[in-house]
């Protein structure tokens, strides 16, 4: 038992809350000192404290992650997330696999940025920084996992605690000091390299969201109401673009990893994450206009407080567990709904009741405002920017919605949307096209001085996308109007600011970010429009039988059954089923199955045969190698037109310890489309299969025969000395048949065992060849016509259930992504360089 | 008047149209009985049942039917009103359906037959695991 770790990590995630209280409550005394030695003081104090708590945090951290490392499976955290198998890079993944690690690593990005901010900002150091260790200490509350004696009011959840006290197992009455020999392991869902950077990027892009934050309500306090745009400015296109990154990171892995069909599904987890950053976005645009005149402050006042307090609502949707019902994700449930509630509460009515008292003094323009100013166009996008997000918000908070009602002693039974992405899809889709029409045009108006005469400025790129547009519909066959309305948007959004990137790049580089970041949204629309609107079911079928008449005959149907080594015709494609296979662990690739025998270890297996893939020979035979046994890959190999277009590897994991059954898929990329595939439903191993009725047959060496339609020859009958599993005497007598069977694509061989014991006993050892679904038994042998009796039987092949489906273009998505994060690393070094001046 | 009240008014006009339409399209929690009786009345509208599979006093589940191609499946779901409703689902049977605790069917009746179009499981999480396996480290 490892205790004084677990109370050492304990010690710091005491000392970090106070140290947060303390430098809060330091900075807020060297704000209102008006003596300057005392002011000094106060202010080293605070700095101290600060520090203090970013090592006390930073000894959470080392610790937490020491305990997993070393396996100390005495910790709760530790046994729950982790396991001794689990590959180097992975132990990161279980770190933020809880939340307890996920607050930590919260924490740990806004102690890092507090630091900078002590280092970077002068002027606005106590005022911002009260606003930050306050937040701190509230993140330090959630893990500190205290019982108030007496009270039975818990507050936070410790990450420290040790099993037994986490667990009500009998066998701690026994053996209190009993510690498992291996953890639970981690999520296979999560062993993914994207596991690895999403969570930490994405909560860098929540941590972001508060110093902009913490600016606002320093100006609001200071008076120093425009002010605060010019520090706030740098951080907040930063956390746009780390953010942003963070949610698409999100979108890939579950493309890669969940077998839903896509990257995003508009479910509740990320709603919560969208709408603050559709807000945050909007903030950006309207705080870039604040900062030259008083046109729009109030506005950004108040969109950098909703981000802020969008973040926290987010955090208490998907962890106080009221979104129950409404999503697919299970979340635990710590007990913490109070908590987070009061940390929603706190910093929303905190921040509220400073801009109500401030809200007469906050200056503001009293001039019309023109439709060919560059304000009118921000304003109207930063508009349908709030109302997008506000088109998310209000059905994700649905359950909250019925919680409040019930907190009132009603009821209400709504429920979120039948089909989310149906519902979603077709408010967004045109909020999207609002959004690219407005921002396209908004460039002319930024960048000139416009008027009514100007106006035909804008007709070349729009003749130049109308021509583009002909193209691309034309090319990609796109008919759908509300999809055409969408491309021609993207287009014009394109090339609006492809024209402006040429212009500002031969005038100032620095300026390009705004342009550059453009065009990707404008790719991602169309990519978006193309992968998702055009995605087909490749697997889509009305074969069959359907369960029941209700469901009609024209009913189609997603997935489709495969019997290994029968190919299906679908969607101009022949998919097969060709094997199960193994992850190897030292090379890469893959082995069937039916090529290996196990052995006493797991991890390590013996080949019967050479090893081969994808025609390169990986191992020999009787080679004994290491491989990965907890998933099973099935190979799908998909042809058109006779040759292969993809051989795809999707994933099973088998895993009763985390529900069982997990699904990824695997996708073959192309330029131009990706196949994607996963399997839906897999042969369960452990029932007894039917077996038909035995057929014998009589046959002589070299005699060709048939089993189940099956060409089959009796190569050779020999005698054998050994065989496995089976102790031989003396006068044994053990004779082993060689039978090759021609299957789909290869020969297999059968080798039924007839054994003579005592010389009075008989015995007989069947072989089945897996692939095929066919056992043979050596049943007889007569040495006077030199003829032997086989009995062979046949069972259902071996099937899988899959669904694939094609995204063409997804790269387009993809390459906007890339263009999107470059214009905003263009633009955030630019307003750092402006900050810095 | 000022562009911007107009602006405003748009905007409010906008806001008040998407909480109309959210109100349209959310679907409501309703037991079997409220479903059929909704479906009686032509309302073709997908609503969620909550329920739990049926299962037989040594708790397995009954009422199980797999097609014989595998790609449908139906069961028997007890709504919290205990009655029981055989549900028709078009799509194989998640691997880990005979697990959950709960389930949230997503559908609508059909003459007198629950046809889902969506199912939501509830499985018991795996922090609620409370064995261990038992040898401990040497």
């Amino acid at each position: 038992m490892h205790y004084l770790i677990g109370n050492l990590g304990h010690l710091f995630v005491i000392v970090s809350l106070v140290a947060a209280l303390v430098s809060a409550f330091s900075y807020w005394k060297n704000f209102y000192s008006t003596n300057d030695l005392t002011k000094k003081s106060w202010l080293v104090n605070a700095r101290i404290a600060f520090y203090m708590h970013g090592l006390a945090v930073l000894g959470i951290v080392s610790v937490l992650f020491t305990i997993i490392y070393r396996h100390y499976f005495e910790y709760h955290y530790a046994y729950s997330h982790s396991s001794l198998h689990l590959p180097g890079q992975y132990m990161v993944s279980c770190f933020w696999e809880g939340q307890e690690g996920s607050f930590l690593l919260w924490m740990f990005w806004q102690a890092v940025l507090g630091i900078i901010l002590i280092h970077t900002q002068r002027n606005w150091e106590a005022p911002v920084m009260v606003v930050f260790a306050l937040v701190q200490a509230f993140l330090a509350s959630m893990i500190l996992g205290i019982v108030i004696p007496g009270l039975d009011f818990k507050i936070g959840s410790s990450p420290f605690i040790l099993l037994r006290e986490a667990m009500n197992d009998p066998i701690f009455k026994t053996n209190p000091d009993f510690i498992p020999a291996d953890g639970h392991g981690l999520n296979p869902l999560l062993q993914n390299y994207w596991m690895v950077i999403h969570p930490p990027t994405l909560f860098l892009g929540f941590a972001l969201t508060l110093p902009p934050f913490a600016f606002c309500i320093a100006g609001l306090w200071l008076k120093k109401y425009s002010e605060w745009i010019k520090p706030a400015l740098p951080w907040t296109l930063v956390g746009g673009a780390i953010l942003g990154l963070g949610i698409l990171m999100g979108g890939y892995w579950a493309y890669e990893t969940l077998s839903f069909g896509g990257y995003w599904n508009w479910d509740p987890v990320e709603n919560a994450v969208y709408v603050p950053w559709i807000v945050l976005i909007a903030a950006i645009h309207v705080m870039m206009l604040t900062k030259t005149n008083s046109k729009g402050l109030k506005t950004s006042i108040i969109l950098v407080i909703v981000v802020f307090v969008l973040i926290l609502y987010s955090t208490f949707l998907t962890r106080s567990g009221i979104l129950g019902d409404a999503s697919v994700h299970s979340f635990t449930d710590l007990g913490l709904s109070g908590q987070l509630l009061l940390y929603l509460i706190f910093f929303t009515a905190m921040a509220l009741a400073l801009l109500a008292k401030r809200w007469k003094e906050i200056p503001s323009d009293p001039n019309e405002i023109s439709v060919y100013s560059r304000e009118f166009w921000i304003f109207l996008g930063a508009t349908i920017l709030c109302l997008m997000g506000f088109q998310v918000l209000l059905p994700t908070s649905i359950p909250v919605y019925n919680k409040i009602v019930e907190v009132f002693g009603g009821h209400s039974n709504l429920a979120p949307p039948a089909n989310q992405v149906e519902f979603y899809s077709k408010f967004q889709l045109w909020f999207a096209v609002g959004i690219a029409l407005v921002s396209a045009t908004a460039q002319f108006f930024w960048w000139n001085r416009m008027s009514k005469e100007k106006l035909k400025s804008l007709l070349a790129p729009l003749l130049i996308s109308l021509i583009l547009f002909a193209v691309v519909i034309s090319v990609a066959k796109v008919y759908q109007p509300t999809y055409l309305i969408l491309t021609l948007s993207g287009i014009y959004l394109i090339v609006s600011n492809i024209k402006f990137l040429s212009s500002v790049l031969k005038l100032n580089p620095t300026l390009s970010g705004g342009a550059i970041a453009h065009i990707g949204v404008g790719l991602m629309l169309i990519g978006l429009m193309f992968s998702s609107g055009y995605s087909s079911v490749v697997s889509l079928n009305n074969n069959g039988i359907p369960i029941s008449k209700e469901m009609g005959t024209e009913f189609n149907r997603d997935n489709l059954l495969l019997f290994i080594n029968e190919p299906k015709t679908m969607a101009g494609y022949d998919i097969e089923y060709r094997s199960e296979n193994l992850e190897l662990r030292n090379k890469k690739g893959y082995v069937r199955k039916n090529d290996i025998e196990p052995t006493n270890d797991p991890f390590r297996v013996v080949a019967n045969k050479d090893i081969l893939y994808q025609g390169k020979k990986m191992y020999s035979a009787k080679d004994t190698f290491e491989i990965y046994p907890e998933n099973t890959f099935y190979e799908i190999e998909m042809r058109k037109n006779g040759k292969i277009a993809a051989t795809l590897y999707p994933r099973i994991q088998i895993n009763p310890q985390m529900g069982g059954f997990l699904a990824s898929p695997d996708i073959k990329r192309n330029l131009d489309r990706d196949i994607y595939t996963h399997v839906s439903l897999t042969l369960n191993r452990e029932e007894e299969p039917t077996w038909s009725k035995p057929e014998e047959v009589n046959v002589k060496i070299g005699q060709r025969f048939f089993i189940n339609d099956y060409v089959a020859v009796l190569e050779e009958v020999n005698r054998v000395e050994k065989i496995e599993g089976v102790e031989l005497t003396d006068g044994d007598i053990a004779v082993k048949a060689r039978i090759r069977v021609e299957g789909e694509h290869e020969p297999f061989y059968a080798e039924p065992v007839f054994l003579i014991h005592n010389n009075s006993e008989v015995g007989r050892i069947p072989d089945e060849i897996n692939d095929l679904g066919v056992r043979i038994l050596l049943a007889n042998i007569h040495p006077q016509t030199a003829e032997f009796t086989l009995i062979c039987d046949a069972r259902q092949k071996d099937w899988v259930v899959i669904k694939a489906l094609e995204k063409p273009y997804i790269n387009v998505l993809w390459l906007g992504t890339g263009v999107l994060m470059i214009g905003f690393g263009v633009a955030a070094a630019r307003r750092i360089q402006e900050f810095r001046k | 008047m000022k562009r911007t009240y107009i602006l405003a008014i748009v905007v409010i006009a906008a806001a008040i149209g998407i909480i109309i339409a959210t109100a349209g399209d959310a679907s409501t929690y309703v037991n079997f009985d409220q479903a059929h009786q909704l479906a009686l009345e032509g309302k073709s509208t997908q609503i969620h049942v909550v329920g739990q599979l049926k299962k037989d006093t040594a708790g397995h589940v009954v009422g199980l039917q797999t097609s014989d191609d595998k790609l449908s499946f139906s069961f028997v779901l007890v709504d919290d009103n205990q009655k029981e409703q055989n549900v028709i689902y078009n799509e194989p049977m998640p691997p880990d359906f005979l697990k959950s605790e709960k389930v949230v069917v997503i559908g609508g009746y059909q003459n007198d037959q629950f046809i889902a179009h969506k199912i939501l499981l509830k499985c018991p999480s795996k922090y609620q695991n409370n064995t261990l396996t038992v040898n401990s480290k040497p």
